[in-house]
């Protein structure tokens, strides 16, 4: 099917990715199949088949040599990507630590699903969330368009000088990855131009300046290696601005850090991630025809987080709920609540702010279950009182 | 009055109660229409019958794939673990627990492609299991990538111009790794692969069986073949020759075809009895 970049044109969240990768045109594309993600590789080795990329495919055995064949491209000066899902992400754990650790510019595409024991394909955040501090960033994207704009802009964020950190850009699984949405595709030539060539400064092929990558370091160098992994993730957040406003600029779409929405008189927000904001903000629209000042926040930007963009952002409000579609399983709330929670301390007056777990597994997350919350939240605000700091929902 | 009918001497065969080892309530399986997933289910279930094995004492352990969804429907203790993990898993099961039997129902690639190393150590130990590798030659569950059994030329999502990566021979591996017990059958033959198995569960040792299965689904269709039907005579009984029955045939008959029944059986120590043999004795005698 060929896919016209004129106008609007209908895409699934996995076809919008490999169409985005043929634009990209990686050198390597190391890869293991996984739902949901797998539809991602399969259209990309018909661009492949087809001569439509110069990308070398490998299909490997396993996730854990996806990664690792990643990273061994990277090295040899590669630009270099790949697409995995929940398990998979999971298998590449110990490799991810080694990609960021290296200061490899790898991208992946992780279409958000729920880890085993018990098995499901379906989607939650738990994958992602349990590589949070892996030294990846990470961008989360609510609809097909974002997830395709996140891709092309992480290209740039991670071969940016200035970071050399690998990108993850996550979507929710088959909620996104699998239905389809509008979407404006950009030409090839608008996408070339924009990541630009990648030209690496060290790698292996490079043989009149030899390098080494992941020698030992014991106790005299280690701990500045990671000083200066963590003060490149540091900066990655303004470069995660700075290239979203030149993709504004180009091509009229601009996300920020974080969406806001109808957050700048609001008394209630619901902070969530990906595609369950769209359901939120349907509610929020409802709540607000009935004189209820509530307002939602998605954050794009997870890792590095964006401590005070974020504490900016709500402190007019009274009542913040911080939705999670993972479970940090600390016994205190989910991953995005404990960050949120964390940026406001730095408040004079903070909000009140309480945790809701929702949607794991894929459980349906609708438009009363955002409601109930914003209804909750606004009792707190009259109140000041907290009855349940944290509770599962969509139960 | 109604006239009774006379009395049939005719032997009544009782049909195989299959639900007895079931849970019906996890049917339907998945399986799609043509796949010979349930024909080695149903043979499986026949062998342990035979055998005599009791529901409580089985442990069935499985991986990630189509044939690893099957200890969901069967009335044993069941885990369904990771993919290509399902041998350390049951590694762990029957050291724990020798005594129980240890089932263990993966797929080419969950056991030679991820789980790859697992399965040469498993074998390489000669721990007590049986271990069914349905070989369909392609990744089902995922959508019809080319699997470390798939053969050369053959056409899959991931090799469009025809796979050119050489397959395992599973019975080569497993044997020289050091199984004790290797043997092929297929769906086709299945009153064969039913005895096959039944000899795989009376072993004592690693058993592992090479089970040629076809997925119409994704192989068949990238494939050309006509059918479901079509392609289990193409790759299960045409290409498949029976290891009695190969030694009265010339060579020309033999060439390119994998050979049914047990292609190797030795009885060699096994590992939870050699650990027991040789450090618990040895480690409690010394208090």
């Amino acid at each position: 099917m060929a896919i016209s970049t004129k106008g609007q044109t209908g895409l699934t969240g996995n076809t919008a990715i490999a169409y985005a990768m043929k634009q990209i045109n990686p050198d390597v594309c190391p890869a293991y199949p996984i739902t949901p993600s797998t539809a991602i590789i399969e259209d990309f080795s018909s661009y492949v088949a087809d001569g439509a990329v110069d990308t070398e495919l490998i299909t490997v055995e396993s996730e854990h040599s996806a990664m690792s064949a990643c990273i061994g491209a990277a090295a040899a000066g590669a630009r270099v990507m790949t697409a995995t899902s929940a398990q998979g992400l999971a298998l590449m754990w110990e490799m991810l630590y080694i990609a960021s650790g290296m200061r490899f510019p790898i991208v992946i595409a992780n279409v958000n699903r729920a880890l085993s024991a018990p098995i499901n394909i379906h989607c939650d955040h738990s994958d992602s969330m349990g590589a949070r501090d892996s030294g990846w960033v990470q961008l989360y994207s609510e609809t097909v368009q974002e997830a395709y704009d996140n891709f092309i802009q992480a290209v740039r964020i991670a071969e940016n000088e200035k970071v050399l950190l690998p990108v993850m850009v996550c979507f929710d699984g088959f909620i996104t990855s699998h239905a389809i949405e509008n979407i404006s595709l950009l030409d090839d030539a608008e996408v070339r131009e924009f990541i630009g060539e990648y030209k690496p400064r060290h790698h292996l092929l490079d043989t009149d300046n030899p390098v080494t990558y992941g020698a030992m370091t014991l106790q005299d160098t280690y701990i500045e290696f990671k000083r200066q992994q963590s003060q490149a993730m540091s900066r990655a957040k303004d470069v995660v601005t700075e290239v979203g406003r030149e993709f504004a600029g180009k091509f009229g779409r601009d996300y920020g850090l974080m969406e806001t929405y109808r957050l700048d008189d609001a008394e209630a927000a619901i902070v969530i991630l990906n595609s369950a904001a769209g359901t939120t903000k349907v509610a929020a629209d409802e709540l607000r025809k009935q004189g209820k000042k509530v307002g939602v926040l998605r954050p794009r930007l997870f890792r590095p987080f964006p401590f005070k963009e974020m504490a900016d952002a709500l402190k007019n409000v009274k009542a913040v709920a911080v939705l999670d579609r993972a479970d940090s399983m600390n016994g205190f709330g989910g991953p995005l609540f404990n960050e949120v929670r964390s940026a406001l301390y730095e408040l004079d007056t903070r909000p009140r702010v309480i945790s809701r777990i929702y949607g794991l597994g894929g459980r349906d997350y609708k438009v009363k279950d955002a409601a109930s919350v914003f209804d909750e939240l606004l009792k707190i605000s009259s109140t000041g009182k907290v009855e349940t700091l944290q509770k599962y929902i969509t139960l | 009055m109604s006239t009774a009918a006379p009395e049939k001497k005719e032997k009544v065969v009782q049909p195989f109660d299959y639900n007895k080892y079931l849970r019906p309530n996890k049917l339907p399986h998945i399986w799609c229409p043509g796949c010979g997933h349930g024909i080695v289910l149903k043979a499986l279930l026949r062998a342990i019958d035979k055998a005599g094995l009791q529901k409580d004492n089985i442990v069935m352990v499985s991986g990630i794939g189509c044939s690893s969804r099957t200890p969901g429907y069967v009335d044993f203790n069941t885990m369904h673990t990771l993919h290509g993990r399902a041998l350390p898993f049951a590694t762990g099961i029957k050291f724990a627990r020798p005594d129980l039997k240890v089932i263990v129902i993966t797929g080419d690639g969950d056991a030679l492609a991820i789980g790859g190393n697992h399965f040469i150590h498993a074998c390489r130990r000669n721990i007590d299991m049986t271990v069914l590798v349905y070989t369909n030659a392609t990744y089902g569950m995922t959508g019809g990538q080319y699997s470390p059994t798939s053969p050369v030329g053959s056409t899959a999502t991931t090799s469009r111009y025809g796979n050119i990566e050489p397959p395992f021979d599973t019975c080569e591996m497993a044997k020289a790794s050091g199984a004790t017990f290797v043997a092929r059958g297929t769906a086709y033959h299945a009153i064969e692969l039913e005895k096959t198995i039944y000899d795989s569960l009376t072993h004592r040792g690693m058993a592992v069986v090479d089970i040629i299965d076809a997925c119409p689904t994704y192989f068949g269709r990238m494939n050309k073949f006509k059918s479901a039907t079509q392609m289990m005579e193409v790759i299960e009984k045409e290409n498949t020759v029976n290891i009695k029955q190969a030694d009265k045939l010339p060579p020309e008959k033999l060439q390119g075809k994998m050979l049914r029944g047990i292609l190797h059986k030795v009885e060699k120590p096994e590992y939870c009895q050699q650990y027991e043999e040789h450090v618990i004795k040895k480690a409690t005698s010394k208090e």
